[in-house]
């Protein structure tokens, strides 16, 4: 009933904020070191065993830090801008399929939840880049909008030709969908234009130009100081995790194993292992290509993802109508 | 019998604090001076209508009005704002002719509005059907309200060609 219902969804979005919590100092950490082992150095190695700790430190150093809001920057929006671009990631947790049992709530219309979340992100970025009263935070806000845009549309096709083949929005049923042939095999176009609209969408490099660091400073986020720059950042990296972990549900078989074996592994740890594999390989290719101009990637969305993802979308009806 | 009464209570609180928040977004989206805080403003009234489809009982009808009018309509008018002018400057006085028009178009929409909901013999949602799920609103998409749904792609069509006339235009006139 309404009692177990709602306590159900209190203690998993507890849960939920807890995880990304440790999640985001994990991501901190595995990305500096990533980036170190590229560029041949060892990347943070003094706090804890191999730096483990060092993003705690960080973390609570941000804290202790003051929060400066710049001189006539719109207060209001200034500091509602971090709590929004957190809050909304966190309902993605409610549909993630983490197990066979392990999910909070699987709802019939699980991935637009997801997705209709995610729209605030850019809201959220727009307003606090408006707000800083800088130019740089509202040139990043402003480049972030389009890119969001034009890199959401091709991410959604994407994403409905896979539910087109399972007849269904929830998680639950498109990864029982996968329990002998992941979706990776069947749907491999829609995969490849899912990861790369996904970076994009989460403004990771090469796609970071909201924030591209040698032109704007930092972006949108250039006047936040304190926990106000720490709370964009662990948006940044949830947002990181629901994209790789959606990727997973929906291409790479959620909790189960290749081809129906399971290897004796616990559901949620095959959905770990996946998620923290794509993350890796996102940072992979942020340290790998340079960023793309703002006309490179306009073209790229425009006259390549979304054809591609259309015709992709197409083929697939069709298909299914035929066989 | 006690529970369920503290739960209709709840419902209702749920329901009148949603309304406030629509009606709050609306305010800001009209009475506010600066078009940032105008967007924001319809972003939480549009949530507000969302959360109203979740009242209703229709998850899949709130989560389409979130992806759709949060995230489509209000970005699209983000786009707007980078057409106009800066933001740094002063806002010029509203212009009266402008305000009058504008209060008598709502006020006609308004009274139109009112006048349906008002004739309407309104029957509850439970005595019609139960199966509000994505499958029936696909099948009446395309079988009862096939007209509807392709009209409204009509006017989407007239937005598509305005825009394109607009930009045009203006490109036409600055070379």
């Amino acid at each position: 009933m309404f009692g177990s219902d709602a306590f159900r969804l209190i203690i998993g979005l507890l849960l939920a904020f807890g995880f990304a919590q440790v999640n985001a100092l994990f991501l901190v950490w595995l990305e500096r070191k990533v980036a170190g082992h590229i560029q041949l150095r060892p990347g943070p190695m003094e706090v804890g065993p191999h730096g483990l700790l060092q993003t705690l430190c960080d973390g609570v150093k941000l804290i202790g830090k003051e929060l400066i809001i710049p001189f006539k920057a719109d207060t209001k929006l200034f500091l509602l801008a971090p709590v929004l671009v957190f809050g909304p990631v966190l309902m993605a947790f409610l549909v993630l399929p983490f197990g066979p049992t392990m999910i909070i709530r699987d709802m019939n219309v699980g991935v637009l939840l997801v997705f209709a979340f995610s729209t605030f992100t850019v809201l959220a970025i727009l307003a606090g880049g408006w707000a800083s009263n800088n130019k740089y935070a509202l040139l990043g806000a402003i480049r972030s909008v389009a890119q969001n845009v034009a890199y959401e549309i091709p991410l959604l096709l994407s994403v409905m030709s896979v539910c087109l083949v399972v007849h269904s929005l929830s998680f639950g049923d498109i990864v029982q969908a996968q329990s002998k042939v992941w979706f990776i095999f069947i749907q491999p176009l829609a995969a490849l234009i899912y990861l790369i609209a996904a970076t994009a969408e989460t403004n990771r490099a090469p796609f970071d130009i909201p924030e591209a660091e040698s032109e704007l400073i930092a972006g949108f986020h250039t006047e936040y100081s304190g926990m106000g720059f720490g709370l964009f950042f662990l948006a940044e990296y949830t947002n990181m995790f629901v994209v790789c972990a959606v990727a997973t549900s929906l291409f790479l078989g959620g909790w189960q194993g290749p081809f129906g074996f399971s290897l004796m592994l616990p559901g949620i740890v095959w959905f770990m292992i996946k998620t923290y594999f794509l993350i890796f390989v996102i940072m992979w290719v942020r340290w790998t290509f340079p960023r793309v101009r703002f006309d490179q990637l306009m073209n790229f969305s425009w006259k390549v993802l979304i054809p591609l993802s259309l015709a992709n979308l197409m083929l697939t009806a069709v298909a299914l109508k035929l066989f | 019998m006690d529970t369920s009464s503290s739960l209709t209570a709840l419902a209702q609180a749920a329901f009148w604090i949603t309304i406030g928040f629509t009606m709050t977004g609306a305010c800001i989206a009209v009475f506010a001076r600066n078009i940032l805080y105008n967007v924001l403003g319809l972003a939480l009234a549009l949530t507000g209508v969302a959360g109203v489809y979740l009242f209703l009982g229709s998850l899949f009808i709130a989560l389409m009005q979130l992806l759709i009018y949060v995230g489509a309509i209000c970005i699209a008018i983000v786009f707007a704002i980078m057409l106009s002018r800066p933001l740094h400057l002063e806002t010029p006085p509203r212009a009266m002719p402008k305000v009058v028009m504008a209060v008598a178009a709502s006020a006609v929409f308004f009274v139109g509005l009112a006048g349906v909901a008002l004739k309407t013999n309104w029957v509850p949602a439970i005595e019609r059907s139960t199966d509000f799920s994505v499958v029936t609103i696909g099948h009446m998409f395309l079988t009862r309200y096939e007209l509807v749904f392709e009209v409204i792609s009509l006017v989407l069509l007239v937005a598509i060609i305005g825009a394109i006339i607009t930009a045009g235009f203006s490109r036409r006139l600055s070379s």
